[in-house]
């Protein structure tokens, strides 16, 4: 039955289904076969067969052309049936203004988005998440501060803008403290001058060391002086450790908020080899926050819960499977460790730090940590019992929070601010420029400059330095790239 | 002295006061109370208001059909089947018939269903005709009123007159026997034939767990400002446009279907009701017939339901106040639905999101098996309880008779 038939292409949603709307709608019911069926099915069978000669179904030029359209100025019509739709027996009871029939499609002259309703349309919608946030998200949030160590390198710029965008993104207050080995500079300055957020910039005078393990010491003396100049200025929230370098979710912000006094959280460490000659790059499985010796997975350094969400220990990183493997200086190609325990998976309560305030009595005092200038690894030097802290992130099971140090090597060059003035014009062929294939003589020689090495420097940092890889790829690729610029160069000015 | 301890006892006074408000604000803060035209009747027990009796009527018109196919219990007419279910272990129920306020008839007439799932209406006239005679002859209080107070659950389509077809339906009207009958049906439109005055609007069956299981934290943001699922044009039944929805949803789709606000789409995603969780409006246009689940989903969900079915009657709407808790569109308007949506006040949209987060909202429009306080077996119930007692001229005199037992088409007169 023709009906059934029609059911077939039934959508889901549909509530009913109808068959074709034809005059000559045949119910299940014992249908006449008067002679106005028979003209209409003659009929009907003539249109088909016009349908097909022509290619298309011309009912709707016969609508147009029948019935004149009578369009308002402000709405078009697409099917062309007239304004007041064709009154079947609809039956309009009771004075009804809705009616039955073929209505016209009501397409508005330009129908396309508007810039000003969408932005209307924006501000609604965070008017309606920031009533969400405040109905079930975390109450009485407080500021966060990110202590942030930095300095100019060639990798700055990718890593601070990372990380500042992650902190634009927080919904909380935030104040960022930026401390900066070599001193106060402009180009620091003006990168984070960018965020609109509220950042302290301190200069720490001593320049950044090329070997990792001083950096590293170097880093936690900076921090303990942010740590300070929150003591001095009283500042009042949750503090941080935000490496430059590192990657952290937006969740991460929100699980802090629960912190009380100190907290720990799990931080995934990246640890990967660049070239390829390590082997494998190690399998990232999050679940697993084990470290496993046998399986290559990914090495999660955080705290410990036995089965009942109780902290007993911690789970650290085991250098011993990198030994030989591991970087000395900066922009060595081998891969970067971290130690045991990073400052960036704590998080402290920055009443901790203040002067005179209620401290509870396992926290020693801030002038005692780091007095005699000895390396303080980790904020668990602050605590008498390190058995306080509270684990975060439903206990170290989450990983929001990954740990990476990428760096180009120390005496490459970049443009100062990453603005190219004058702009370049560079004629060298690739030929004359052997890429120096030997090491930087350490530690400190890293002043010397060849003038063929700046320029191509220069072209790399325009064309490929935006990339997370060792240095020695990069470079390799940048030859590449080099020689394809230079070669349409003489192909142009011949 | 005695000033002092008095400024005292006047300063207790203002904080224990200003206390209480401060409870008050803090309770209406996150929902806020529902009371339609009817008063504050969402929460009401219809337990103790009202006696509904059951006809016992053989099983070839509720088991035996349900056997026959048990899609019947998941599709959207279910009602039918869940609500004879509720009322045979309500504590409404009485045995005694004589002192029952309201009558029940348990036929199934929504499931006779075809190969795709959907129900057809052809044999439904004479299957109801055919219980309402045996009732009649087998008990008195049929002819008492003539069904003036007993009700029927019609949930498909356009209700009572049994049809999927618009034009056949009003053709055919509400079924003649039907006429004094209090019709409970999820169609509801005004002016229409379908619809008698003194029908209860109910929403359609959505299933509940299947919807809990699908619940997502409530502070994931709301991102998506519009949101749609479904067809825009019938191509099997309406391949020119213009007839389904009457043009509406053809028109949603012309205007709107560039614009990253709207994200709308005939598409079946496998996380619609995340999604629905996720956005601030979702519209509910009319298809073949002016409602649709969309409207449960949307409350269960907190999304506002933009209603675009001109003359609709909503579920419950004399308890529940629509218009404070949906936006209403005009099909004519809907090429100016952007425009609609983001001129609407600030506070009004977290009004209604408040109204929506209401748990009776949400309660009002579910079938939960088993049955839970305020559920929409329970607005069913308070609807009948609402029409009590019963007008003294509706009890005919003997022998008095009103109702025409051969009008109608022909073929509905053949038994069944």
């Amino acid at each position: 039955m023709k009906q059934l038939t029609a059911l077939q292409q039934q959508g889901r949603r549909s509530n009913s289904f109808r068959g074709a709307s034809s005059p000559l709608d045949a119910g299940v019911d014992d249908s006449i076969r008067s002679p106005t069926t028979i003209f209409w099915l003659v009929l009907h069978g003539l249109c088909c067969l016009i349908s097909l000669v022509l290619g298309f179904r011309f009912s709707r030029i016969v609508f147009f052309l029948l019935f004149s359209t009578a369009s308002s100025p402000s709405t078009t019509t697409i099917s062309g049936a007239t304004s007041p739709p064709e009154r079947n027996i609809s039956g309009v009871g009771g004075g009804s203004r809705v009616v039955v029939g073929r209505h016209g499609i009501l397409i508005r002259p330009w129908p396309h988005p508007d810039p000003a309703e969408v932005m209307k349309a924006h501000k609604i919608i965070e008017r309606v998440q920031l009533e969400q946030r405040s109905q079930y998200g975390v109450k009485g949030p407080r500021t966060l501060i990110a202590v942030t160590p930095t300095y100019v390198r060639t990798f700055q710029t990718l890593h601070l803008t990372g990380l500042m965008h992650s902190l634009m993104n927080v919904p909380y207050d935030v104040i960022w403290v930026v401390v900066e080995a070599g001193g106060h500079t402009n180009e620091t300055a003006s990168l984070i001058s960018k965020s609109g957020l509220r950042t302290i910039h301190i200069g720490f005078d001593t320049k950044m060391p090329v070997l990792w393990e001083d950096r590293h010491k170097l880093e936690s003396k900076m921090r303990l002086h942010a740590l300070r100049v929150v003591r001095e200025k009283r500042l009042d929230g949750i503090v941080m450790f935000a490496d430059d370098s590192n990657m952290h979710a937006l969740e991460l912000f929100d699980e802090i908020q629960k912190v009380k006094w100190v907290g720990a959280v799990s931080v995934g460490i990246l640890a990967h080899s660049g070239g390829s000659e390590e082997g494998e790059l190690p399998v990232i499985q999050r679940d697993d926050s084990k470290k496993d010796d046998k399986d290559p997975q990914l090495p999660v350094q955080g705290p410990a819960c036995n089965s009942s969400n109780h902290l007993v220990g911690w789970h650290t990183f085991d250098s011993l499977l990198f030994l030989e493997k591991s970087a000395r200086y900066i922009g060595d190609r081998a891969v970067v460790l971290p130690r045991k325990l990073e400052w960036a998976g704590f998080v402290l309560n920055s009443r901790l730090v203040w002067e005179d305030a209620d401290k509870p009595g396992w926290v020693k005092e801030f002038e005692e940590v780091g007095r005699d200038g000895e390396d303080v690894e980790s904020p668990l030097s602050f605590l008498n019992d390190a058995s306080v802290v509270e684990p975060l992130g439903s206990c170290g099971r989450k990983v929001m929070l990954w740990w990476l140090r990428v760096e180009a090597r120390a005496d490459s060059k970049f443009p100062a601010r990453w603005i190219i003035d004058p702009p370049l014009e560079i004629t060298v062929p690739a030929k004359r420029t052997p890429w120096p294939d030997a090491p930087p003589e350490l530690p400190s020689s890293v002043e010397k400059v060849i003038s063929i090495q700046e320029t191509t420097d220069k072209r790399a940092s325009k064309s490929g330095s935006r990339r997370k890889r060792s240095s020695r790829s990069k470079r390799k690729h940048t030859a590449k790239v080099i020689d394809e610029h230079v070669s349409t160069r003489h192909s142009a000015d011949n | 002295m005695r000033i002092g301890r008095w400024v005292l006892a006047v300063i207790f006074g203002i904080v224990f006061w200003s206390r209480i408000e401060a409870f008050k604000f803090h309770r209406t803060q996150q929902t806020e109370r529902i009371s339609g035209s009817a008063g504050d009747v969402l929460e009401d027990d219809p337990v103790g208001r009202l006696k509904v009796f059951v006809y016992e009527l053989p099983r070839k018109y509720n088991k035996k059909i349900l056997q026959k196919d048990p899609r019947c219990l998941t599709h959207m007419f279910a009602a039918e089947i869940f609500m004879h279910r509720f009322l045979l272990s309500s504590a409404v129920r009485t045995f005694n018939p004589e002192e029952a306020d309201w009558f029940y008839t348990p036929v199934y007439t929504t499931c006779d269903l075809t190969a795709n799932g959907l129900p057809l209406p052809f044999k439904s006239p004479r299957m109801m005709r055919s219980a309402i005679q045996l009732i009649s002859s087998n008990w008195p209080y049929w002819n008492r009123t003539e069904g003036a107070d007993h009700f029927f659950i019609v949930p498909h389509d356009f209700g009572a007159c049994f049809h999927y077809q618009e034009e056949k339906a009003i053709e055919r009207g509400i079924l003649p026997l039907l006429q004094r009958a209090t019709l409970v049906q999820t169609f509801g439109q005004r002016n229409h034939v379908c619809l008698n005055d003194g029908s209860i609007i109910i929403p359609p069956y959505a299933p509940p767990q299947k919807m809990q299981a699908h619940l997502i934290p409530p502070t994931t943001p709301r991102s998506i400002f519009v949101y749609f699922r479904g067809l825009f044009y019938d191509v099997g039944n309406d391949p020119e446009g213009g007839y389904y929805a009457r043009g509406a949803r053809a028109s949603v789709w012309e205007n709107f279907k560039d614009n990253p606000l709207f994200d709308i789409s005939t598409e079946h995603p496998t996380t619609y009701y995340e999604d629905m969780q996720r956005a601030i409006f979702c519209l509910c246009p009319l298809g073949w017939a002016p409602w649709s689940p969309r409207l449960v989903e949307a409350v269960v969900f907190g999304c506002i339901p933009v209603i675009i079915a001109d003359d609709i009657v909503l579920p419950f709407a004399d308890a529940i106040p629509w218009e404070d808790i949906g936006v209403f569109v005009a099909e004519k308007d809907v090429p100016k639905l952007d425009t609609i949506l983001t001129s609407i006040p600030i506070y009004e949209i977290l009004r209604k999101q408040r109204l929506l987060a209401n748990p009776s909202m949400k309660q009002a429009m579910l079938f939960p098996q088993p049955a839970q306080p305020r559920d929409a077996f329970h607005q069913i119930l308070n609807g009948l309880a609402r029409k009590l007692p019963h007008d003294k001229s509706v009890y005919l005199k003997p022998g008095e008779k009103i109702l025409n037992w051969t009008a109608g088409p022909v073929s509905d007169l053949k038994p069944w």
